[in-house]
């Protein structure tokens, strides 16, 4: 038996057997408060809760391309089936209208609806945990300022067993750790904030923390990277300078990346572009500097000895290959040595999302191409155009291979068939 | 996501994804610029399926995008961005581009005058031509259907503001696009006039009026006609 199997064998035992137990003892409810709902906010709490509206994107799960923001509906793929992401206007019937703010505090920190039932974890309130009483309550006020939108909440159609909900003690007891953000006394305030910020409402652990087959994930993995599931985008390690960790970035370009999209050392695409356009391009200079103190002073942890260019692996016919394509495509743009014209063509060569292991990101995006997201700080991007119908497997996978070891990058050569998996994908 | 319903459609958007052959690329669909601070560079992602001047590229499904109107051209950008027009790689390009410069990117391209390429000749039977030619110039009012040139401009250039040009098109691309609003894949801002004429096409007539449109040999440097010169047999949302 695999051992991914046995895994979820075990865990499941442990969680059937853990919610028989829970049956019993299921939350419910709160009590009625009678001082609740709290709907005197003033326009200066409002204004604070939608800020952090942005910095926690919840419009980007609430709302249904395309639909009025908040109102939900969106259809959310997981490897488990598919969750419909609900409305959180404050319509009285559909929405959250009813709501108290202790009730949307529970939600936030504990993962527990209004009536009582368990949340699934694609609601990130393993990282809202962290998110303070004081912020939650913004937040809350801000979305009860919004207008109402009468939309019903459309059922989950998760597989059994995953259909139960009660399953969900046996993965929090696993996986879902409850608490406040604690500031470390050690460091300073603005590391702290940047902490607050990118462990909770940024939730940036969700994708750039590897998930198991359980959609579980360890804290001793935390910004670890990982494929995200369902979206065929890897989702870079924070801890490695060989992959997205900052360490070697300036304050100044990692403040750039978060809030205009582009920088002198690499550009967002993929799911961080949807991030940016829809949250940090709108975050505070304060908070997106606080945010790469943290994110620059996280501890790498690559622990072997920088690789060496892997140029010896590729035969001499398939590197002129790739230097041929490269010069006749891209060399326009990101320049014959590599360097590119940042920030508006990010530099291929030293740039880290090009050389890291995993190639996938880099496959995509020369059979894609892609436009960064139009920020405030930089409304008119420049953007690359799709090549898969130019160029075939072993081009796509020549020019890959050239851009991952020329100029002394320290990427791995890519084959023809890595190029053919991601090229029967539909770009999103 | 809501894809194709018809198998027709579905060959269509296939070959469109799916790349035939390795192809030799002109000159003219490969990134170049001469000024990086410019609208030029900035659309360098449209290219290799449009065309520098957004003229086409010589083979492939992409349509020529060269001065159509403006208005039809941001409208269809921004319909990619929404989701309400369906094509995977467009919708995934312009996913997170503001309005502002979307309009910017449709009035470059509205501006561009550059040469028709060259045209595949669809082999079409006589029949087949009568019944295409009298679909653009004339109508069928037995069918209660209107001419193309009575909206489509009777140079085929569109109109103002908001009705694309149809010459120099691939029969392909009509063929798809017009399949799509007969089935309710592709939308236009209500009330829908081109809904109300695809449902009245059918298979043979859709290819009929592709395969005429392609044997035409396009004005040169001609611009679509002026907004709402002359009153037009449908409403059309997009004139409003």
């Amino acid at each position: 038996m695999r051992k991914s199997a046995r895994i979820a064998l075990t865990v499941g035992a442990i969680a059937i057997a853990a919610a028989g137990g829970y049956y019993f003892l299921r939350p419910g409810m709160l009590p009625q408060n009678d001082a609740a709902p709290q709907l005197n906010a003033s326009t200066q709490l409002i204004n604070k809760g939608e800020y952090l509206a942005r910095v926690g994107d919840c419009i980007a799960c609430h709302t249904q391309p395309n639909g009025v923001p908040f109102a939900g509906g969106r259809a959310m793929p997981t490897p488990f089936g598919a969750l419909y992401v609900p409305n959180i206007t404050p319509d009285d019937e559909t929405g959250i209208g009813l709501w108290t703010s202790d009730e949307f505090y529970r939600t936030m920190h504990s993962g527990i609806s209004r009536t009582g039932d368990l949340l699934y974890p694609a609601m990130p309130y393993p990282q809202y945990t962290q998110v303070t009483r004081e912020d939650s309550d913004a937040i809350y006020a801000y979305l009860m300022s919004i207008a109402p939108v009468k939309q019903k909440n459309r059922e989950h159609e998760l597989r059994f067993p995953y259909n139960n909900r009660d399953l969900l003690v046996g993965w929090r007891t696993l996986y879902f750790k409850e608490g406040e953000f604690q500031p470390d006394p050690k460091q300073s305030v603005e590391w702290n904030r940047g902490a607050y910020l990118v462990k909770g409402l940024g939730h940036c652990a969700m994708c750039h923390t590897a998930v198991n087959a359980l959609g579980g994930s360890s804290e001793a993995k935390a910004f670890e990277g990982g494929m995200i599931p369902n979206q065929n985008w890897y989702a870079p390690s924070l801890t490695s300078n060989r992959e997205a960790g900052l360490g070697n970035w300036t304050i100044k370009e990692i403040t750039d990346l978060l809030q205009s999209g582009v920088s002198h050392r690499g550009t967002v695409y993929g799911p961080m572009a949807e991030v940016v356009f829809n949250s940090l391009q709108y975050m505070t200079d304060e908070d997106a500097k606080a945010m790469a103190v943290y994110l620059k002073a996280l501890p790498q942890k690559d622990n072997s000895p920088p690789p060496t260019s892997q140029a010896r692996l590729v035969s001499p016919e398939n590197m002129e290959l790739g230097r041929k394509v490269y010069v006749a495509q891209c060399a326009m743009c990101h320049s014959e040595d590599g360097r590119g014209q940042p920030p508006a063509y990010p530099p291929l060569a030293g740039n880290q999302s090009i050389t890291m292991e995993t190639p996938v990101n880099s496959i995509r995006m020369v059979l894609n191409g892609g436009y960064p997201p139009g920020t405030k700080k930089n409304p008119r991007p420049h953007g690359m155009p799709p090549f898969s119908h130019i160029l075939n497997d072993d081009e796509v996978a020549a020019v890959t291979t050239y851009i991952r070891v020329a100029w002394g990058n320290t990427g791995t050569p890519v084959n023809a068939k890595q190029v053919n998996d991601l090229r029967t994908l539909l770009p999103e | 996501m809501k894809f194709v319903t018809t198998p027709l459609l579905g060959a269509i958007l296939f070959c469109a994804v799916v790349p035939v052959e390795a192809q030799s690329q002109a000159a003219d669909a490969t990134p170049a610029f001469r000024k990086l601070d410019s609208v030029e560079a900035r659309v360098q992602g449209c290219v290799t399926c449009h065309g520098q001047q957004g003229q086409g590229t010589a083979n492939g499904y992409f349509p020529r995008i060269a001065g159509k109107p403006a208005g039809y051209l941001y409208n269809q950008l921004i319909a990619f961005r929404n989701g309400t027009r369906h094509y995977p790689p467009m919708n995934y390009l312009v996913a997170y581009l503001p309005d502002a410069y979307l309009k910017e990117m449709a009035e470059h391209f509205a501006a561009q005058r550059p040469a028709y390429s060259p045209q595949e000749r669809p082999v079409l039977s006589a029949a087949a031509v009568a019944r295409g030619q009298m679909l653009v110039t004339a109508g069928d009012p037995k069918k209660g259907l209107p001419a193309c040139i009575a909206c489509h401009g009777a140079n085929l250039m569109g109109m103002e503001p908001g009705i694309p040009g149809l010459a120099g098109l691939r029969p392909a691309y009509v063929v798809g696009q017009l399949t799509r609003w007969r089935v309710g894949e592709r939308h236009a801002a209500e009330p829908d006039c081109m809904k109300r004429i695809a449902n009245r096409l059918t298979d043979e007539d859709i290819s009929a009026v592709a395969g005429y449109l392609a044997l035409q040999t396009p004005a040169t440097n001609a611009s679509p006609e002026p907004s709402n010169l002359v009153r037009m047999p449908f409403a059309c949302g997009s004139q409003r």
